[in-house]
Parts: structure tokens; C-alpha cells; sequence
């Protein structure tokens, strides 16, 4: 409801200044070209395409029906999804000891920057080069498996397999846990001293302290970034590509395969596919944003 | 803090200090292991004298430099003039240099491959668009890190100053306000560097050599060379997180990135 719509006057308001166009507007047009012709319009073509028969490119929703009918398919959006669940919950909660450990675990403060420091590069540290170090470390000729061999212990025989889903979920953790301390510790900085000394005062136990203060307030943030994780992992391609030559069933697998030669036999149904995980970005990304600002209420 | 909350703390971080480091190690170890029985640096050898790679590598650190320089062109006068001139456009160009976490890269370069294969836009082989699309994939991180570094400094001042001293739009751009953000323009270059040279899924799919699908296809080859040349790889992403750090001391946090 804007003002006008609120105060009514009695004499005629005066007429609006004739619009005067502002070449300010200008300075901005080459970043708004830029962007819309190298990413939204290109994406755009994908969702418009989902929305298109393949071959009289009428509007239809042919391909999504086609996209939830199909097994294969709904299987490679639920093992993204698994993974992903999984390496964001895991390496949210891993993220999260390490960096209160650093923060406030009575740890010599230089603990805290290393760890920060070592987190900005596993951060960065993703794709290929990644997907070889955990070659180095835990394929059946890997290091760390001779090691093991040598202590007795073959994890090859007790079913343990680098190339499959728990294999893959593993090295996701590597760019996963670094990316939660990264983003978790201003959240951490912002709990105040003088929250846990009123809550001891107040005779509270180190538990309650836990379950009535700290956690509420940290909570939005914790499942925010956690949410920031699982879009972090949903929309990785080159290390599971790298890793296991294209073997998993992910969702980026897929949409990799039938960019490189219509393997789904039918250009829609890979736009619909390509879609649906725009959509899953969409929703995680929403979610992070309203979560983060929810928690600036009391951490600032 | 109790003692045993402090021995707590030293389990969980050296649980992640075995994380981080386990593989590189392994990854170490493994570069040394070319010649049967003895440690040696063979595999680097091989590597350096591996006319492909050396092809792959210096294609990356073009792109790389590309990236960096027609980003800086972009978003650099585009933060700077939202700042000084156009304040309502700012959530509006925030939404916008967000949008490449929204689009994942696998999506992004199928929309560019579909878009650009054909006319009125042939150009799918130009290496413009893969440096176009490159700029396009570090533009959240290189947006913020300029526009963190013009929020630091008094623009409107130093505008001010310099258009009463007579200066052009050129001179106040890249003569007056970029030196005094050169903090922000290195930490931001660097870590697009370092994402550009990691980068598999647009070079691969744009079929541009490039590290990262040349890294790909050794690993599919060779069992010592991919490990010398991921060695050379995470070399590679320390001295530039090194370098950010540097340039920053006593900056924020470091930056978050990826290109997974």
C-alpha cells in the first residue's frame, strides 16, 4: 500500500515531473549486457526449451511428465540429493566442532588463523586435483590402503569401494567441512562471554547452557550454511566426473552426458533435467538467505 | 574452559588436520614413487617435458589473466558507479552477480553451448566466450571483493577532489579510485585466478585446452604424472591464497570459493 493510496487531499495534487530519462542509467548497461547475454539469457534457453516439444517446439509440459516418469532419471535426482543431505550434514556438524574448537576451545589463538587459513584453500582446493588426491590416498594402490595392508587391515575386503557413493561422499567432505568453518565463524565470534557467565550465574549446567542460549541462536545459522552445503555438493560435477569416469548416477553426471550427445535421446527431457536442478539451487540459495538473515537478529 | 574441553578441542582439530593433509601427503608421496624402489622426482620430469601440459598450463594462465582483466573492465566502473550514482540499482545488480550460484556450471555451460552453437550467434569456438563464461563464473566473488573495497574508502570524495582538479571519467576510474582499491582488485584477481586454473567444466565442454581437462585425461593414462601435476595444482591455489593473504593482512577472513 503506497501513500498516496492513504492521504487523501482535498486539492488536486500537482502533476507528476515529466519523466526525465537519467543517462546515469547508462554506466550500468554494459554489466546488465554482459550478464544478460553470457548467463541469463543462456539459462533462460534452458528453461524455455523444457517448456518446448522437441521437435514442433509447441508449449508443453510433455517433458516434465517424462522426467517424473522416468526411473533412471528421479534416480539420479535422489542419489544427487542423498549425497549431497548426507555431505552437508556431515560436514556441517564437523565443520562446526573444528570451529568452535578453534574459536573458543581454549586453544592458542594462532590454532584459529592456520585453521582459517587451511579452510580457504580446501575450500578452493575442488575438481580434478582433488578427485586425484583421494586416487593417491585411498584407491586400491593408494597410501593410506598400503598402510592399512600393511597393519593388517585391507579395506578392500571389507567392503569399502573409493569409485561408489560412499567413496564420493568422502571426498566431497574435503571441500564440505572447510567451507562450514569459513561461514560458521562469525556466527561463533558473535556469541557473547557475557551470555554463558549470566547463564552460570543463573546456575545453569554446561548442557542448558547449550540447549536454552547458545544453540537457539546459532541454530538458524547452522542449518542456513548447512543448506549453503548441500547446494555446494548438489551442483558439483568435475570431481565426481574425475573420480569415477562418469560411473555414478549423479544429476550433474547426467546432464554432462547428454550435453555431450543426447543420450536421453530427447533434447526437452535434458533441458527439463537441466531445470529441476536450477530449481533445487533456487530453493537452497532462498533458504540460506532467509535463515542468514534471521540469525543477524542477535548476532551482529 | 575445562580440561577436558581443551582436550576435546585438540581431538577434533587434529582429526581435520589428518583430513586436510592425509591426501596431500598421499598425493606427495605418490609424485615420488616414478622409478621402482626409490623416491625420486621422475614423474616431475616427465611432466615438465610432457608438451601437453605445458600447453594445458599455459592456456589456463592465459585464461586466467583474460578472466582477470575483462573482469576488472566490467565490474570495477560498474561497482563504482552503482556506488556513486545509482544506489537504487544495488540490490538489483547484487541479485544479478549472485545468479552464477543459483545456475550450476554444468547447467550454465549447456545453456551457453545451446545458445552460441548456432546463428545469429555463432561464436561456441571463440576463446572470447570461454573467457567471457569464465568472467561469468568469478563475477559473485570479484563483484563483492571490489565493492567491499570501495565500501572502505570515501569514493564520493575522492571523486570530488579529483573532478575539481580537472580530471576525466578515465583518470578518477583507473588514475585515482583502482590504485587506492588495489587491496580488494588483488585479492579479488587472485582468487578468480585460482578458480580459472582449477576450472574443468566450461574448458571441457567448450573444448578449449586447458589444466584441468588435461589433468582429467592424464589420470585416465598415466598412475605417477597426474600426481606431480596435482601437486603443481595445489602449489598453485597456496601461493595465491598466500599472496590474498598477504595483501590482506590483517583483513578479513579469508575468501570462499569453488569450482567443484
Amino acid at each position: 500500500m503506497t501513500a498516496s493510496n492513504v492521504v487523501k487531499r482535498d486539492a488536486p495534487s500537482a502533476r507528476p515531473a515529466p519523466y526525465r530519462f537519467s543517462w546515469a542509467w547508462l554506466g550500468v548497461m554494459p554489466f546488465f549486457l554482459f550478464a544478460f547475454m553470457f548467463l541469463i539469457y543462456p539459462s533462460s534457453t534452458i528453461a524455455l526449451g523444457s517448456f518446448q516439444d522437441t521437435n514442433t517446439h509447441a508449449f508443453t509440459l510433455q517433458n516434465f511428465v517424462h522426467l517424473l516418469q522416468n526411473p533412471n532419471l528421479i534416480g539420479a535426482y535422489w542419489i544427487s540429493i542423498k549425497i549431497s543431505l548426507i555431505t552437508s550434514l556431515g560436514g556441517g556438524i564437523f565443520g562446526f566442532v573444528l570451529a568452535y574448537a578453534a574459536i573458543r576451545g581454549g586453544l592458542p589463538p594462532f590454532m584459529r588463523s592456520s585453521l582459517m587459513t587451511f579452510c580457504g584453500v580446501a575450500s578452493n582446493f575442488a575438481g580434478v586435483p582433488l578427485a586425484f588426491a583421494f586416487i593417491a590416498l585411498l584407491s586400491p594402490s593408494g597410501v593410506l590402503t598400503g598402510w592399512l595392508m600393511a597393519m593388517g587391515y585391507n579395506p578392500y575386503f571389507h567392503g569399502f569401494q573409493l569409485y561408489t557413493f560412499w567413496g564420493l561422499s568422502i571426498v566431497y567432505m574435503y571441500f564440505q567441512f572447510p567451507l562450514m568453518v569459513l561461514v560458521i565463524a562469525p556466527a561463533i565470534d558473535g556469541l557473547r562471554r557475557e551470555w554463558l557467565e549470566a547463564a552460570e550465574n543463573l546456575g545453569a549446567s554446561s548442557f542448558q547452557y547449550w540447549r536454552y542460549v547458545a544453540f537457539p541462536i546459532l541454530l538458524p545459522s547452522i542449518l542456513g550454511t548447512m543448506i549453503l552445503l548441500f547446494g555446494n555438493s548438489f551442483g558439483a560435477f568435475a570431481t565426481a566426473q574425475a573420480l569415477t569416469g562418469g560411473q555414478i548416477n549423479l544429476v550433474t553426471i547426467m546432464v554432462g552426458a547428454q550435453l555431450r550427445g543426447d543420450v536421453l535421446g530427447d533434447a526437452g527431457l535434458g533441458y527439463a533435467l537441466a531445470l529441476g536442478m536450477v530449481v533445487v539451487m533456487a530453493i537452497a540459495i532462498t533458504g540460506y538467505t532467509v535463515l542468514q538473515r534471521q540469525s543477524e537478529r542477535w548476532l551482529r | 574452559m575445562k580440561r577436558t574441553g581443551v582436550i576435546w578441542s585438540w581431538f577434533w582439530m587434529i582429526l581435520g588436520i589428518l583430513y586436510f593433509f592425509l591426501p596431500l601427503v598421499a598425493t606427495f608421496i605418490f609424485s615420488l614413487k616414478a622409478k621402482l624402489g626409490v623416491l625420486s622426482f621422475l614423474a616431475y620430469q616427465q611432466l615438465f617435458n610432457d608438451a601437453d601440459f605445458i600447453k594445458g598450463f599455459s592456456y589456463s594462465v592465459l585464461w586466467g589473466v583474460l578472466t582477470i582483466i575483462v573482469g576488472i573492465l566490467i565490474f570495477f566502473p560498474t561497482a563504482y558507479w552503482v556506488r556513486i550514482r545509482l544506489p537504487q540499482v544495488r540490490t538489483a545488480v547484487e541479485f544479478v552477480t549472485l545468479l552464477p550460484f543459483v545456475v550450476p556450471a554444468i547447467v550454465f555451460v549447456f545453456g551457453l553451448v545451446r545458445t552460441f552453437s548456432h546463428p545469429p550467434f555463432l561464436i561456441v569456438d571463440s576463446p572470447a566466450l570461454l573467457v567471457l563464461a569464465y568472467t561469468v563464473l568469478i563475477m559473485p566473488y570479484m563483484y563483492r571483493s571490489i565493492d567491499t573495497g570501495l565500501r572502505s574508502i570515501d569514493v564520493r570524495t575522492l571523486t570530488e577532489a579529483a573532478q575539481s582538479l580537472g580530471a576525466g571519467w578515465g583518470t578518477i576510474l583507473f588514475r585515482v579510485i583502482l590504485p587506492n582499491i588495489r587491496v580488494s582488485i588483488i585479492s579479488g584477481g587472485f582468487l578468480g585466478f585460482a578458480i580459472v586454473m582449477g576450472e574443468y567444466i566450461l574448458a571441457q565442454y567448450l573444448a578449449k585446452p586447458a589444466f584441468a581437462p588435461f589433468l582429467a585425461y592424464l589420470i585416465q593414462q598415466k598412475a605417477y604424472e597426474p600426481a606431480a601435476a596435482t601437486i603443481v595444482s595445489i602449489a598453485l591455489t597456496w601461493a595465491c591464497m598466500g599472496i590474498i593473504q598477504l595483501v590482506g593482512r590483517g583483513g578479513t577472513q579469508p575468501q570462499i570459493a569453488g569450482g567443484h
